[in-house]
């Protein structure tokens, strides 16, 4: 890989032993990946702490603190390293727990101070603690064309289908280095090539809610893997939370990280230009069959009515859906045998205690947490056997995660599964 | 007995040889993996329940959430990772997660590794020189 003058001074170490661990880290990538050479960047979305299941047990084994966390899991370094301030804007995505939800969470004191600790620490070194998985809701949203080094499937492919800023799925230990160098490859998505459209998806069924669009999303990922739908015969503008659960659901069920709408999404006012005039490798339909198998599938696991636990807010809830939400739920109560959580980025959750809705919630029953998430953080209510979801990511990984059972359905049945305490959801 | 060798690039250096377990199914990290035993867990994965540790993992990529690398770098952490990781799309997530596995692993075959390899197969992976010789079980 072809490095400049400063990227090799930061190889040498003139600024360190952590900038030069992470530049090694970036050329050990590069190469991996077949980069010719890195980009800057000023956008990191990254994870940083340690209150993940495997993350805070070795942590708190380990007499290296901090630091240590950092060296191995963000650089890949065994030896401790002593982490300077970042140089990149960096953003934390979700956490392993909601602080102030310790109790309900099932989390042991020992664990919110370890995340206080990890708070602080974050904060030293310059990470941004928005704490969530959709950055864009709560200030991030990077401009089209901007380099960045977003982690999170569901913010990567928001970030370059809806925003047309650009990303890789980054992991751990290379937004790591991007941040203390403010560099990373330069491959993939970075790449106008490489952004254009493979496959034709030409709609044929009326996709309106976010349920409809998460569907279509579950379907997409599973069609094209990692490749890049273009969807063609959208007839209603969707909003900010419709692409995010779309975006969401196709980089669960396939690995999708770009795609275009066509009229709609900022690189494909048409479909030549989605295509940049080339052919489509395939041209797919979604018609009644395909979202009928689509639901099917992401319905696989839920096989008993009763259920024990509705979880709202994968990806994070944005403020219009927990209005809808409060609307949907006020006045009435939360099923004896049912627990109700719904999940937004603190930011959000300030306006929504001013708003009323956090009230509104905690009144009928249920409870608004911030920074974390059921799958990721590995929480939910004691004895939760079936879960409902209006999340098809949330339906496609907690079953695999915590061996529950999951229904998917519209934010409305989810909420009618809460106060009933059972699911009678179906395909509409 | 009878073998087979294939050509390719490598992504992370190094020579290894073990039994190979195949999947023509993409393989999810975070949520799609136990690292700490490294089983597929995915709901409706071919390999469900099966384990990758010390084994010569063959599949066709990577898919799902960017906690790819982080959860293969926790296997390796807890000895569950696999001992040589070979397949076919390079992307962002198999790549990072192959450099922290410290595993060999090599893309860019002149032959299909699924086509050529089974389950159970005996498989020597030379990422340094770019080769890997099968021999059928």
């Amino acid at each position: 890989m072809k490095l400049t003058d400063a990227e090799k001074a930061l190889l040498d170490g003139k600024e360190g032993p952590a900038r030069q661990r992470a530049m090694d880290l970036l050329v050990r990538y590069g190469e991996a990946l077949g980069a010719e050479r890195l980009v800057d960047t000023n956008n990191v979305c990254a994870t940083v702490g340690a209150t993940t299941p495997f993350l805070r047990d070795w942590a708190a084994a380990h007499p290296g603190g901090l630091d240590a966390v950092f060296s191995e899991f963000s650089l890949d370094s065994a030896e401790v390293l002593e982490i300077p301030t970042v140089k990149a804007y960096t953003c934390h995505v979700q956490q392993g727990i909601d602080p102030e939800h310790a109790e309900e969470q099932g989390v042991s004191a020992q664990l919110v101070q370890l995340y206080r600790k990890g708070e602080a620490y974050m904060g030293r070194i310059g990470v941004q603690l928005l704490n969530t998985c959709a950055p864009y809701q709560v200030g991030n949203v990077p401009v089209k064309g901007e380099h960045c080094a977003w982690m999170e499937s569901s913010a990567v492919i928001y970030c370059n289908g809806a925003l047309g800023a650009r990303t890789n799925a980054e992991g751990r230990e290379s937004a790591g280095a991007a941040m203390l160098t403010g560099k990373i490859p330069y491959w993939g998505y970075h790449l106008d090539e490489n952004r254009l459209g493979t496959h034709l998806i030409e709609i044929e069924v009326e996709v309106k809610d976010t349920a409809d669009w998460g569907l279509l999303g579950y379907y997409v990922g599973e069609a094209v893997q990692e490749q890049v739908p273009v969807l063609n015969g959208i007839r209603h503008v969707p909003n900010l939370a419709r692409l995010k659960h779309f975006g969401a659901a196709a980089a669960s069920s396939g690995g999708v990280e770009m795609y275009h709408v066509v009229g709609i999404t900022p690189e494909a006012p048409g479909r030549e230009a989605a295509f940049g005039g080339r052919k489509p490798l395939a041209t797919l339909k979604y018609g009644a069959t395909e979202r009928r198998r689509a639901y099917e599938q992401v319905n696989s696991t839920g096989r008993d009515r009763q259920v024990d636990y509705v979880m709202l807010g994968c990806p994070h809830y944005s403020l219009d859906q927990l209005w809808e939400a409060c609307q949907l739920l006020e006045g009435q109560h939360v099923h004896r045998n049912t627990s109700l959580w719904i999940f937004t980025p603190s930011a959000t959750k300030q306006i929504a205690d001013r708003n009323g809705y956090t009230k509104i919630i905690s009144d009928a029953g249920g409870v608004l947490m911030t920074d974390n998430c059921s799958a990721f953080g590995r929480v939910m209510p004691k004895g939760t056997k079936v879960a409902a979801v209006d999340s098809a990511k949330q339906a496609h990984y907690l079953p695999a995660i915590m061996g529950v059972q999951a229904w998917f359905g519209t934010t409305a049945e989810c909420i009618q599964a809460a106060v009933t305490g059972r699911w009678s959801g179906g395909m509409r | 007995m009878s073998g087979d060798v294939l050509r390719g690039r490598k992504v992370v250096g190094g020579r290894v040889a073990g039994e190979a377990l195949v999947t023509r199914e993409h393989i999810s990290g975070w949520g799609g993996i136990d690292p700490r035993t490294g089983t597929i867990i995915e709901t409706r994965h071919e390999l469900r329940g099966q384990s990758f540790k010390g084994k010569v993992l063959v599949f066709p990529g990577a898919k799902g959430s960017s906690g790819w690398s982080s959860q293969f770098h926790i296997a390796r952490l807890a000895g569950a990772a696999p001992l040589a990781m070979l397949f076919n799309e390079m992307t962002t997530k198999i790549a990072l997660g192959a450099v922290v596995t410290h595993a060999p692993a090599m893309t860019d075959f002149d032959r299909d590794p699924l086509e050529l390899i089974a389950t159970g197969d005996w498989v020597e992976v030379d990422a340094d020189s770019g080769i890997v010789r099968v021999t059928r079980k």
